[in-house]
């Protein structure tokens, strides 16, 4: 009965969703303010229609209702009870339900924070937000209902996929969803100002906090991905850039832009058309994001649930959505005039430099994921672009950026003066290179080039954003008033531009200090890698609720002193007879110690036999995560600056452009 | 006019997909079912001497497609593992556009499962194979012909219900 009612609720959202979409779309064209009205009632009923059917998606998983087809192929009455909810997003049907409910979400907040936008614009972004989810209940409801029921109904479910049996799986896939649905809010607001021919500072003031906010899910969504990796695929690495981290990675580039972009139009009334351009690509690249992920077109270990037919649907979806806002940008954009004039050496110059160095980034990915489909559509051959492309493209266009980084924050809008400038990098540049030569030389007594290189860079970021919060502070008489005198929206800035050096610091010494090992040990047997003692001592054998392992233990000293005791593990599922390496990691914010268990040496396999094990020794690991960390603490801080909050001047400036048209 | 470029990119990147989604490799089995493995004549790694399509032929094997650098094939190797110890079934590896070296570690560090790993650095054998991305595995029988394709990580469900039932055969 529940599941029924979860579908049926489906389908309500669906009619609801075409209410939000035509309703208002008439409203806007006829002036009708009730048809207008219409819209964020719309909103919400079908919010909450899917919210409805997400619960009775859950209910079915906490209550193991192996009728349904879906909770079959992916639960178990062995599956632990949280990730019996998490298994709801687990495939292919459950997480389109999840991204339709997160776009629910988002419609609600648009739908009740709206109170200070003119009713047109209003109505026409929720239409906008309608229209995205007609296309994905349509997609679902057609294509890969969840609530398929399933006869004969089996004793038991076939199992989560073990892969994704791991906290880091609990809470990522949301929140990179969260993102790359948020970024249909600038999208929605896109189209509304290219619709009403409206796009001041005031629409570029409400569309920044959305904006920020989306961007720190996904920021945040992207280092759990990375951190979720690094732990379970079991062998030491945190990007692979695989289609799926890629298709995340690319709306993550142009939202990046898109957020600095903003700041020119709020600040300065410039690259107006650009901006409305880069929110129209970000939320095209999130869906786009959907298509390589959902449809089977690029070969990846992610694309767990891959149908043709369902390819062949998201194609079209997005053809339409994107066709549509492309050509109305081609239509309304060049009325989009801007206010002012613009010199290359200010900020604003450098921003837009800052913006062509992101989505070129963001091309050149795109251009790597692609390239296989492009040479097989070409009759060419089949090929597969791996790591050392995106390698080699991605490090000239990443090292300018972090030194813009740096020079931005200090250069004034309008114009600069290149002596002041000089006048005050002079002492972040010398800091700088010394720590950049003098850290890992006293870390690791010796500096190659690349390490000085990669140092500098990470420095650079870090010191220049200290600097411009220090700058803002000292004017203030005391500390805590000096603290507290800088606005939010500075904070944020200044913490992301840090997080990013402390994220290149990070990727530099792990990529050039990390040691690995791969032994052979028996019990009781020590071996020594970079300082630290390894000492084996054995594996057991381990039941887990829904799988069974060898429990390895390995004792680490360091200078004598026991600094962890850690347990490497390889699982066996039972339902779905994989295998799964739980690598052991020890963290301090200085260096990671990442313990492998590889396979029995031993003939008879007994436990008390050799057995394979991979060590690794990775100098600030952490680091990579917490930049990503310092990133959505800065997102978070700068959306949640008072200055949206009390906007009365936007409420006028919108009040008197209304009144104009 | 300026203001079309996305439009126009936008249909381009269409018409790829769609191309993209019609050659789709898990719809469309491999044109090569059904005929001789395409010749080659590579060197081996680890070992002297050079390995071709004719020391194929005399008993069904698995020809892998791996690298040291795909992500796919860290997934599959532990089923490959459990294969070449339990099923006793020969495993070929083809270790496609990779270095030597990298592929030597690699698989020093994850055990490996093959009889002979065969150095595909050109990536040209991929080529004629037909090989989409890594890993890919064939399956040959007696006389050298390819039965079946296994696109993306070899899977235990796929050797129980495809694979091994096509290596039974293939053995008489």
């Amino acid at each position: 009965m529940i599941p029924e009612l979860g579908h049926f609720a489906l389908v309500l959202a669906l009619g609801v969703a075409l209410i939000q979409v035509f309703v208002p779309a008439y409203g806007v064209w006829k002036r009708d303010p009730r048809a207008l009205a219409v819209a964020t009632s719309a909103a919400q009923t079908q919010a909450l229609l899917v919210f409805f059917a997400f619960g009775c998606l859950t209910w079915s998983f906490v209550y193991s209702d192996f009728s349904v087809a879906y909770v079959a192929a992916n639960s178990n009455l062995e599956l632990p009870m949280v990730y019996r909810v998490t298994a709801v997003w687990g495939a292919h049907e459950g997480s389109l339900l999840l991204w339709v409910a997160i776009l629910g979400g988002w419609t609600l907040a648009v739908s009740i924070f709206n109170r200070r936008l003119p009713a047109d614009i209003t109505a026409t972004a929720l239409a906008v937000l309608g229209t995205v989810s007609v296309g994905f209940l349509l997609f679902m409801l057609l294509t890969s209902n969840p609530f398929d029921r399933l006869f004969p109904v089996p004793l038991d479910g076939k199992d989560l996929n073990p892969l994704l049996q791991d906290p880091g799986m609990v809470i990522h896939p949301p929140m990179l969803y969260m993102g790359y649905v948020g970024f249909s809010v600038a999208f929605a607001f896109a189209i509304a100002a290219l619709v009403s021919g409206r796009l001041d500072s005031a629409w570029a003031r409400w569309t920044r906090p959305w904006t920020t906010t989306a961007w720190l899910f996904m920021t945040l969504g992207i280092t759990l991905g990375s951190w979720w990796a690094y732990h379970v695929l079991g062998w030491g690495g945190w990007w692979f850039w695989d289609p799926v981290e890629n298709a995340s990675f690319m709306p993550w580039l142009v939202g990046t832009a898109l957020i600095h972009s903003l700041a020119v139009t709020e600040k300065r009334g410039l690259l107006k058309s650009w901006t409305v351009l880069l929110a129209i690509l970000a939320f095209g690249l999130s869906l786009l994001g959907t298509f390589l992920v959902r449809s089977g077109v690029i070969v990846s270990v992610h694309a767990f649930a891959s149908d043709p037919a369902r390819g062949v649907f998201i194609l079209g979806f997005l053809t339409i959505i994107l066709g549509a806002s492309f050509l109305l940008y081609a239509w309304r954009a060049p009325k989009l005039a801007s206010e002012g004039e613009m010199t290359l050496f200010s900020r604003e110059g450098l921003l837009l430099i800052n913006n062509v160095f992101l989505v070129v980034a963001s091309a050149s990915v795109l251009l790597g994921t692609l390239y296989p489909l492009l040479v097989d559509a070409l009759a060419l051959g089949k090929i597969s672009v791996g790591p050392p492309y995106f390698n080699a493209v991605f490090l000239p266009l990443f090292a300018p950026l972090v030194l813009m980084v740096g020079v931005a924050a200090t250069v004034p809008w309008k114009r600069a003066k290149l002596s002041e400038i000089v006048r005050h990098l002079r002492m972040p540049l010398i800091i700088a290179i010394a720590a950049a030569i003098v850290v890992p030389l006293y870390i690791h007594g010796h500096a190659p080039v690349a390490v000085i290189a990669g140092g500098f860079l990470g420095f650079w970021a870090i010191v220049t954003a200290a600097q411009e919060i220090w700058r803002r502070m000292r004017a203030k008489t005391t500390l805590s008033a000096g603290l507290l005198g800088v606005p939010r929206g500075v904070w944020g800035m200044s913490l992301a531009h840090f997080g990013l050096g402390v994220w290149a610091l990070g990727v530099t010494f792990v990529s050039s200090y990390s040691v690995e090992k791969d032994v052979r040990l028996s019990p009781g047997q020590s071996i020594d890698l970079s300082g630290y003692e390894f000492r084996f001592d054995g594996v057991e054998p381990h039941v887990g609720p829904n799988y069974d392992s060898d429990y390895g233990t390995v004792t680490i000293e360091h200078h004598g002193e026991v600094v962890a005791t850690v347990h490497p593990e390889k699982r066996l599922y039972r339902a779905t007879q994989q295998m799964m390496t739980e690598a052991a990691v020890d963290h301090t914010p200085l260096r990671d110690i990442y313990v492998a268990l590889g396979e029995p040496l031993s003939e008879d396999a007994s436990h008390t036999g050799d057995w394979a094990l991979r060590l690794y020794y990775k100098p600030m690991m952490r680091l990579v995560w917490l930049g990503g960390a310092f990133m959505v603490l800065g997102g978070l801080l700068a959306a949640t600056d008072r200055r949206y909050r009390l906007t009365r001047a936007a409420e006028a400036n919108f009040a008197k452009n209304s009144a104009v048209v | 006019m300026r203001y079309l470029i996305p439009v126009l990119i936008l249909a381009g990147l269409v018409v790829l997909f769609a191309a993209g989604l019609k050659n789709d490799p898990r719809e469309v089995p491999s044109p090569l079912i059904g005929k001789p493995a395409p010749a080659f004549n590579l060197k081996l790694l680890g070992e002297e001497g050079s390995y071709s399509n004719a020391d194929l032929k005399g008993r069904p094997v698995l020809v892998n497609f791996f690298a040291s650098w795909c992500e796919g094939c860290q997934v599959e190797h532990p089923v490959l593992l459990k294969l070449a110890k339990e099923s006793n079934v020969e495993i070929i590896g083809m270790d496609y556009k990779d270095e030597p070296a990298d592929a030597t570690q690699w698989l020093a560090r994850h055990g490996s499962p093959y009889r002979k790993v065969i150095l595909d650095h050109e990536g040209t054998a991929g080529l004629d194979w037909g090989v989409y991305g890594v890993p890919e595995t064939f399956v040959l029988n007696a006389e050298g012909v390819i039965v079946y394709k296994q696109i993306g990580p070899m899977t235990e469900a796929a050797w129980r219900e495809k694979i091994a039932p096509l290596m039974a055969g293939a053995a008489k």
